[in-house]
């Protein structure tokens, strides 16, 4: 039987601080760029133009189709050989991990704003609103509302994502815990505390979503 | 009636797909007057209604409502949304499904067009949308959410939101048509004293008696035409069209009552 010994992950216990802050900042990064880059994506995949369109289309299928690992990579060391864009791994992994959420969160958005009814912007185009204005007041408003479950649900996605950042060796919770493995000779304590750690922030902010949307749905 | 037509709309013409939902339509409507649009489903009155605020966009012809006439065909260019957005905040609208605003109270649904559209102060909006909702007798209704109120109920707010706008033009798209039967007598009632005091309304409806009762002019359209037009007691009461007769057959002539063929 395997004697575990927790006590041993305490000298390493700034380390792992140090990990999980650039882990959490990270997140709050890739989360706000990601959806920013969703909301592009989803006004883009919904406009008049074509092109736009079009170029909104490539943007979320690449992205979505392809392994979040590769990306990380492919920014990494392929955009310098083809672009000639060096890149620091922080900076390759934010924007590989934000183009990666944004593809997704652009399909939420999107997704949130056709389900709402169509005489909802007619009522509002009846009463002499521009549709940007429409769009601000009438749809978004009631858009996100729906949203929020599958926007909170991939923002989850997105901070365990993170933990793939460690390939490029930029030194989040997962790579500094490695180093923690390496040295103690104890990964099965060290990798059991890390995913403790990602769950024991998470499960809290589920909580708190799930009650900001009951609040949510008594206006509706 | 020798002066100019509120609103005045001149071959007309829209086609969804290869569907000609309009074809070549000409209305004159009094300031002050009440015009009735009846007609079977698929007749193109709602399309016809829709065109009257650009809501749907005609593929030719005109349309004037007051002072600002739009032309559309070939070699005329669509107006801009700004445009668009200034021509519709005079004209009201009423639509069969409410479109209420879920997310706002009862009150701000009425307040929103004078808000975001006619930059109000908030003070101000609020005044006139607490008078609005007392006019259609729901001042008490204020500060709850469209959820709680009855089919009757919530279209006499859609009514308030539309007249916060202090429109020149009403148009009401088959406003009862999704009330339960016992609700229907309540919006009615709002727009017979809207007519009485004067307010310019387009009305497509399937409710006959209330036509007969309170439009001046009616217009029954079949296929995208107008089949007959005139005053509205005499088009129902004497129809002049096999295609009228046939389709006014099927409304009792004082209710919306079935024949009694069925009971045979």
């Amino acid at each position: 039987m395997y004697q575990w010994d927790f006590g041993i992950l305490w000298s390493y216990r700034w380390l792992f601080l140090n990990g999980l802050g650039v882990t959490v900042g990270f997140t709050v990064v890739i989360v706000v760029c990601g959806l920013l880059f969703g909301l592009l994506g989803a006004f883009g995949s919904l406009s008049r133009l074509r092109v736009l369109r079009l170029a909104a289309l490539a943007f979320i299928e690449a992205f979505r189709c392809t392994p979040i690992l590769v990306q990380l990579i492919w920014f990494y060391y392929a955009l310098p050989i083809l672009a000639g864009v060096e890149m620091t791994p922080i900076t390759a992994s934010a924007l590989a991990l934000s183009l990666y959420g944004g593809s997704f969160y652009s399909e939420i958005i999107r997704g949130g704003i056709v389900s709402i009814d169509r005489g909802q912007s007619e009522a509002g185009a009846a009463l002499g609103m521009t549709p940007s204005q429409t769009m601000r007041r009438i749809v978004l408003p009631q858009a996100i509302k729906r949203m929020i479950p599958a926007l909170m649900n991939q923002s989850i996605i997105q901070f365990k994502n993170t933990s793939l950042v460690s390939v490029l060796a930029v030194p989040d919770l997962v790579y500094q815990s490695q180093v923690a493995a390496h040295d103690s000779y104890r990964p099965l304590e060290t990798y059991t505390a890390v995913a403790v750690a990602y769950a024991a922030i998470l499960i809290p902010l589920t909580i708190i979503v799930r009650r900001g949307e009951k609040r949510l749905a008594v206006s509706e | 009636m020798s002066e100019t037509p509120k609103i005045e709309i001149r071959s007309l013409r829209k086609s969804f797909g290869s569907n000609e939902v309009l074809k070549n339509i000409n209305l004159d409507v009094a300031k002050g007057g009440v015009v009735a649009l009846i007609g079977p489903s698929g007749s193109g009155k709602s399309t016809l209604l829709r065109c009257i605020n650009l809501l749907v966009v005609p593929d030719g012809g005109s349309v004037r409502v007051g002072d600002t006439r739009f032309s559309f065909g070939d070699g005329t260019k669509l107006p801009d949304v700004k445009t668009l957005a200034k021509f519709r905040a005079t004209t009201g609208m009423v639509f069969q499904h409410f479109n209420l605003f879920p997310h706002m109270t009862t009150l701000q649904n009425v307040m929103e067009g004078p808000v975001t559209v006619r930059r109000m102060a908030r003070a101000d909006a609020e005044t006139l949308a607490r008078a609005q909702l007392a006019k259609v007798g729901l001042a008490e209704k204020a500060d709850q959410y469209p959820a709680t109120l009855s089919g009757g109920q919530k279209q006499r707010v859609a009514i308030a939101r539309a007249l916060a706008m202090e429109p020149d033009v009403m148009l009401f798209d088959e406003a009862t048509s999704a009330l339960d039967p016992e609700l229907v007598g309540e919006v009615l009632s709002v727009m017979q004293r809207l007519a009485s005091e004067g307010m310019t309304m387009v009305i497509v409806t399937h409710e006959i008696a209330f036509a007969r009762e309170v439009a001046d002019r009616l217009i029954f359209m079949r296929d995208g035409i107008v089949i007959e037009e005139g005053p509205a007691r005499q088009v129902i009461d004497n129809p002049q069209e096999a295609a009228t007769r046939a389709f006014l057959g099927h409304f009792h002539r004082t209710g919306a009552l079935p024949p009694a063929n069925a009971a045979s």
